[in-house]
């Protein structure tokens, strides 16, 4: 099947810092990023046609910050999936490019999540804004957002026979490219964590447990950070500064929690496939898998539901070994750091655009040699519970 | 359970859940059923998610079921649960179909006793007289 090369991320930028402090907003890092993201493309405000935001920090959506960046598009999305809106939105970006409705689209987030000192894992419900059926079903039962990702591993743990040391392997590759990446390694300092080196199996499962059986170092960091892609149509592509990396396929979903479902299998499992046919490419052409890492758990779903493996043998699968950027067996696994050890200020699913793209231009810390197909998997709303899976595929030029 | 602070409470009009949380006054947990098709409908709406009707009957659940999975959260800084010590945040499977979002109590170590597949019958947590009460789980 011929590979869709009708837009491309031409521009991206990730903001450095992941502890901003009182003196920078949520808007500001946007706009920072979203300047920094054009003029990697070598674009300007007046090029943007295209705005995708999901609204999600200080009250404004794609309306306010169009005003706010000075812009006038003339496409508004505000799709808002939780973490993996910016899969959603590049994929979007790219059918709307295709389409012509648009040429030079921009995706910005902006958190101080950090500084504002909220507590996403582990504050519980707090029951907030006008009630609905689900705050209400789910309120009273002391759930913290991590529990809810644990009842996933603990169900998987039930099910398939996975073990806490295959589960460890995730946080040790992904530590392994946090320690090459000196943002990374900026962040776990600013963010005082204890031990910033590599990591051992026994560090992860003797780590202090959060909410059984999740532990600490199976856990993303809660930080402030924002960052901003350009996807551009291919006659804008040809003239930007860098080379453009292609959007060839995406593919979304949401799951819920249903009478006699199967948790242990997220919407990544409807996703997956759909990209993976509209990109006419199969999992195992994939170098690099930019898979959502709020937790341990999230990414073995991923893994199985795209088919990286067979669904139950994830555990087995990451145990390998073989996720690390310089290992010839593919693909390599969050080659930034991931939420676990670099980013995450709540909804992370733009940096693993931004990753993807870097390896496809060549430019990662950890670079994979000669990366040409790269999938950004994410993860938005709960895994237990309803949460949405997009999937975009990306190839170098 | 020593109730420290109380918990967050569902929070009313809302239209879906109200006659649920007003049947545990009675201490009956409740679902529904369509009328047309048969589909049990949790948690609670005014239509069937199975076909279009919007014909729906209340029933009231033995309270007998199964722990689909479960975590034991060791941390959480509400001042509900804060105190708590380690607790079971569970999804038990009715033996009527339905599946909820819950705790399991009565346990000495919830990690250790705790299992999936473990079978639990409906206790409650009351909150005072002619209040809601929450439904949650033992052993069987």
């Amino acid at each position: 099947m011929p590979q869709s090369r009708e837009a491309a991320i031409v521009g991206i930028h990730e903001y450095p810092l992941r502890v901003v402090g009182p003196g920078v907003s949520a808007l500001q890092i946007k706009a920072a990023s979203a300047a920094k993201a054009l003029a990697d493309a070598g674009l300007g405000w007046s090029d943007v046609d295209a705005v995708y935001d999901t609204g999600s920090h200080q009250s404004i959506g794609g309306l306010g910050i169009s005003e706010y960046f000075g812009i006038k598009p003339k496409l508004i999305d505000n799709t808002a999936v939780g973490g993996t809106s910016y899969e959603f939105h590049a994929n979007h970006a790219a059918s709307m490019i295709a389409a012509g409705k648009c040429e030079v689209a921009l995706l910005t987030y902006g958190s101080t999540a950090h500084s504002d000192r909220r507590r996403i894992g582990t504050g519980g419900a707090v029951g907030a804004g006008i009630p609905n059926p689900q705050s209400n079903m789910e309120a009273s039962w002391g759930q913290t957002l991590i529990a809810n990702y644990a009842m996933v591993k603990n169900r998987h743990m039930h099910q398939y026979g996975s073990t806490n040391e295959q589960f460890a392997h995730i946080s040790v590759a992904t530590r392994k490219h946090a320690m090459r990446n000196s943002e990374a390694v900026k962040a776990m300092t600013d963010l005082e964590f204890m031990g910033i080196r590599e990591l051992t199996v026994e560090d992860v499962v003797d780590s202090r447990m959060i909410a059984w059986p999740l532990r600490l170092l199976e856990c993303c960091m809660i930080s402030d950070g924002g960052g901003a892609v350009v996807i551009a149509s291919k006659e804008v592509a040809a003239s930007c500064a860098k080379p453009p990396v292609w959007v060839i396929g995406g593919g979304e979903a949401t799951k819920y929690r249903e009478n006699g479902g199967d948790i242990t299998v997220s919407a990544g499992a409807q996703s997956g496939p759909r990209a993976f046919a509209d990109a006419g490419v199969s999992p195992d052409e994939i170098d690099v898998l930019m898979a959502y890492d709020s937790f341990s758990i999230t990414v073995m779903c991923m893994i199985e539901d795209l088919g990286f493996c067979a669904k139950g043998e994830g555990g087995e699968y990451v145990a390998q070994g073989h996720l690390t950027f310089n290992d010839p067996r593919k693909p390599a696994l969050n080659t930034d750091g991931g939420g676990l050890s670099s980013n995450h200020p709540g909804e992370r699913g733009i940096y693993l655009l931004i990753e993807a793209a870097r390896q496809l231009r060549g430019e990662s810390c950890s670079q994979v040699g000669g990366a040409r197909l790269a999938v950004a998997v994410g993860n938005g709303g709960q895994l237990g519970s309803r949460h949405a899976t997009g999937v975009t595929i990306l190839a170098a030029d | 359970m020593t109730q420290q602070a109380l918990r967050p409470q569902p929070r009313f009009p809302e239209q879906d859940t109200e006659p649920f949380w007003e049947a545990t006054k009675r201490r009956e947990l409740t679902y529904q059923t369509c009328d047309d098709c048969g589909e049990v409908v949790f948690y609670p709406r005014a239509h069937c998610t199975g076909c279009l009707s919007g014909s729906l009957s209340w029933n009231v659940s033995k309270g007998e079921g199964e722990v689909y999975t479960f975590s034991v959260i060791m941390q959480n800084y509400h001042p509900a649960f804060k105190d708590l010590g380690p607790y079971a945040l569970a999804y038990v499977d009715l033996d009527e179909g339905f599946r909820m979002m819950t705790n399991v109590v009565g346990v000495e170590n919830p990690i250790e006793d705790v299992t999936c597949g473990m079978r639990v019958k409906l206790t409650w947590i009351d909150q005072g007289e002619g209040e809601i009460a929450l439904p949650v789980f033992e052993p069987a």
